[in-house]
């Protein structure tokens, strides 16, 4: 992978490359009746850092959730890295332990320890000896600064630290892309930067996000490119400095001035 | 009791962590608080002294001062009170113990029931003791421990062979609730998976034996067991009675452990269920990891009271003829040498099951103790 490391510059995130990662086309999804997804249409490179925005109910996380096929779309397709989300079973694997989430409830497995919650799915999934995942477990629980709690419950942590387990348990995966859902939602505002921070750290490293987020500084300093939904479409997606100052759908600029006033 | 304190005078944000105020004087005080405080109280606390003291002296004597523990038929206990009936005859328990305990099994090979206790008491502890060595030989022992014990008690392959009909007492009610309760455990479990499950025939297979075996008394299915089983089975064949019984015990309470997990699946949150998935475990790897042993953890109140009344149900078998201890008590309460000693015999039998229902509890107890990892710090 040939990524940029310029990432001290800030307003211009580093170009991600030209080879198509998540390419969703036509896409539709239902629930029962509603129709929550419509008409999608997103080509993701290799690299790139984008975030979803736009009111509650618009399908941001839905979205997200059928890349991973936590939801399964109806109508059009979406291949990840190369394989297409059908119902075989075999390609939903795959894609799974090449895409990590990350929830807005943690979802950390309570009865685990820290190490063993990260060291879970690469025993399980990647049939990685012990000794071996623990070491990547505690690299990985370094990276996001927690490395003395790998022998605590996550009953016993804050929200920010559980927080950060859950990042370190999807990347202990090695996943090409990481999904966000709402990572800081559910936090306390003085939690929220020092997730976040690893989140930038993360996207400086060159790993392909999707965050579906609220946090407009983060958008601003990592992101490619920002994308506005409601409804169920997407609205706009520009790079971020052109979404920010430039909108240019109505609902684009109504949305704006109800979250950067608050 | 007001005390004048001086006002804190710290500076704010150097408070120190005070201990808190001692409670009022011990025991007295206590007593004072809970017992007396309001005319109310008083009267109620009379009350109980005079019940407690018209009921408890009186039963002390029947059950210890004058009762008898040796005598060979009842008249010789009651000849040997201070009058007829004042006392509890318990030689009477002494003289049917091993009856009760072994039921008909042949004296000679009653070693075998003994040998059988002994390795039930170490596969139990085994099987619930994580903290011992070589847990992993434990398990094993404890999976194969069934085998063994019937090959203990039925015989065949150098040990004579028992017909089951010799099985009665304490040692047939343990069986039939101890094979009931290990298996349908497992049973239970696979078929609230099963209700749970996304194919709908496997679905439909699993609500309807569910709803069948709730819908009707444990008696009725003794009685299929007993009676019409074999207008279903290919004529000629025989099927023994005791293991017909076993079967249907099994069923019967796994239908009721299916219900109780089934709510332990569903209060798990879903995101337990999308980590699992979003990390790339199967569904038989989450379910073994992550879904299972939360969701048992949370079942073990309902599994445990499955469990104890399966133990207690254990006594029904008594209605097709099969004599468990309730069966044996009774029938030896009809001997001429011992009419008359009900109290004795009920007393005794429901010692027999408060101790082994009541260690089941405490059991249960101290494992949700010990399971709650971290849910406060």
């Amino acid at each position: 992978m040939n990524q940029d490391t310029q990432a001290s510059d800030t307003t211009a995130p580093a170009p991600p490359s030209s080879e198509k990662i998540i390419t969703i086309k036509g896409m539709h999804k239902w629930f029962d009746d509603f129709h929550v997804l419509k008409n999608i249409n997103l080509e993701v490179s290799r690299g790139e850092r984008i975030v979803i925005c736009g009111p509650s109910g618009s399908g941001k996380s839905t979205l997200i959730r059928c890349i991973n096929r936590l939801e399964e779309h109806q109508k059009g397709t979406i291949s990840v890295d190369g394989t297409e989300l059908t119902q075989d079973l075999k390609n939903i694997e795959i894609i799974r332990s090449e895409v990590g989430m990350v929830f807005q409830q943690f979802n950390l497995f309570p009865h685990l320890t820290v190490l063993e919650n990260v060291t879970l799915a690469p025993i399980w999934v990647r049939k990685m000896p012990r000794a071996e995942a623990e070491e990547s477990a505690m690299n990985y629980l370094e990276r996001v600064k927690i490395p003395e709690q790998a022998l605590k419950f996550p009953g016993q942590l804050s929200g920010g630290q559980q927080q950060r387990v859950a990042i370190a348990r999807s990347l202990c995966m090695n996943p090409r892309i990481m999904l966000f859902d709402e990572p800081t939602s559910a936090l306390d505002p003085e939690m929220i930067k020092e997730v976040l921070d690893v989140m930038i750290e993360l996207a400086e490293s060159g790993m392909t996000m999707l965050v579906v987020t609220h946090e407009m500084g983060f958008a601003t300093a990592v992101a490619h490119r920002v994308i506005f939904m409601d409804g169920g479409e997407i609205i706009e997606e520009k790079p971020p400095k052109t979404f920010f100052e430039n909108p240019e759908h109505e609902r684009t600029k109504l949305f704006l001035s109800q979250i950067l006033h608050h | 009791m007001s005390q004048t304190s001086p006002p804190d005078s710290y500076t704010p944000g150097s408070h120190p962590d005070l201990p808190p105020p001692v409670r009022t004087t011990g025991a007295l005080g206590w007593a004072r608080k809970n017992l007396l405080s309001s005319p109310l109280n008083i009267a109620l606390t009379l009350v109980s002294v005079w019940l407690l003291w018209s009921i408890v002296p009186p039963a002390f004597n029947w059950l210890f001062t004058e009762a008898v523990w040796a005598a060979s038929d009842r008249k010789e206990c009651w000849a040997l009170m201070t009058e007829p009936r004042s006392g509890g005859c318990w030689a009477f328990i002494r003289g049917s113990f091993n009856l009760f305990v072994y039921g008909w099994f042949p004296e000679p090979e009653r070693w075998r029931v003994n040998l059988t206790f002994v390795l039930f008491a170490l596969a139990i502890v085994g099987a619930l003791r994580e903290s011992l060595p070589g847990r992993k030989y434990w398990l094993w022992f404890a999976v194969a421990f069934p085998f063994i014990a019937a090959w203990l008690l039925l015989g065949g392959f150098g040990l004579t062979p028992i017909g089951t009909n010799k099985l009665g007492g304490i040692l047939l009610t343990l069986v039939v609730a101890v094979t009931g309760i290990s298996f349908s455990l497992p049973i239970g479990v696979a078929l609230a998976l099963g209700r749970r499950s996304n194919l709908p025939a496997l679905r439909a297979v699993c609500v309807i034996f569910i709803e069948f075996i709730r819908g009707v008394p444990l008696i009725t299915l003794l009685f299929v067991a007993s009676t019409m089983l074999t207008y279903f089975l290919p004529p000629g064949s025989t099927f023994d009675l005791l293991m017909r019984v076993l079967i249907m015990v099994t069923l019967f309470a796994s239908a009721y452990i299916a219900e109780v997990v089934r709510g332990g699946l569903q209060g798990l949150p879903a995101g337990q269920y999308e980590a699992a998935d979003s990390l790339g475990l199967t569904y038989w790897k989450a379910h073994r990891l992550i879904i299972l042993p939360q969701a048992l953890k949370i079942s073990i109140p309902g599994i445990v009271n499955t469990f104890i009344g399966s133990y207690k149900d254990s006594v029904l078998v008594l209605i097709i003829g099969m004599m468990d201890i309730l069966g044996l008590g009774r029938a030896r309460l009809n001997d001429p040498d011992w009419l008359g000693l009900a109290p004795e015999l009920y007393i005794f039998i429901s010692l027999f099951f408060f101790i082994s229902c009541f260690g089941m509890a405490r059991y249960s107890l101290s494992l949700e103790r010990k399971l709650q990892t971290g849910h406060k710090s």
